[in-house]
């Protein structure tokens, strides 16, 4: 049963490195802010996985954590770049 | 029975990262990049979580990870909401068919 999560981490891992060349040639900002947010939304997916292939339960409280930090950094840099707060 | 009916989940929830992963390389500008990221990862990530949920069965765990879902459920489509007021504020122009892509 462990080889199917780690195959499932191995899909999610290249799917982060795929979303960090949007990251990195995304022509706006917005562009690349998307992309962060999606490689945040694939690292929480990632970790929860971790958390059933290694039997460790406090991966579960870090990846809900990480979901309200990585929301509230996104929504921070959405009004900075929309003049809200000034640096 | 319940553990085939989670892995089912988690293959659909896989499938939908790969479908906003692959939009959002691939599709030509802005707002139809943000409509793949916000949808595909929400629905996704949902799916993933609500196998693990039926995977662990009535423990803790499982409560947190519905607590879990709701979030996301709540502010990935919020965050990528703002996002695009964004975008739209500065004047981003959407992409025309016949157009380069950006």
């Amino acid at each position: 049963m462990t080889e199917v999560w780690f195959v499932a981490v191995a899909v999610l891992g290249a799917l982060i490195v795929l979303t960090l060349v949007r990251l990195l040639i995304g022509p706006t900002a917005p562009d690349r802010v998307v992309a962060l947010d999606t490689v945040n939304t694939l690292t929480v997916a990632s970790m929860i996985v971790l958390s059933v292939a290694y039997e460790q339960t406090v991966f579960v409280d870090v990846a809900i954590v990480y979901a309200l930090l990585s929301f509230v950094g996104t929504l921070y840099i959405a009004k900075y770049l929309g003049g809200e707060i000034s640096a | 029975m319940l553990n085939t009916l989670a892995l089912i989940f988690i293959a659909i929830g896989l499938f939908f990262m790969v479908v906003g992963a692959v939009g959002l390389i691939r599709l030509p500008d802005f707002y139809t990049r943000a409509h793949a990221s916000g949808k595909c990862d929400t629905l996704g990530e949902g799916m993933m979580l609500v196998g693990f949920i039926l995977f662990e069965g009535m423990t803790l765990i499982a409560v947190k990870l519905l607590l879990l879902v709701i979030f996301i459920f709540i502010t990935s489509p919020t965050a990528v909401h703002s996002l695009v007021n964004v975008a739209h504020s500065r004047n981003i122009a959407p992409w025309k068919k016949g157009e380069e892509r950006q």
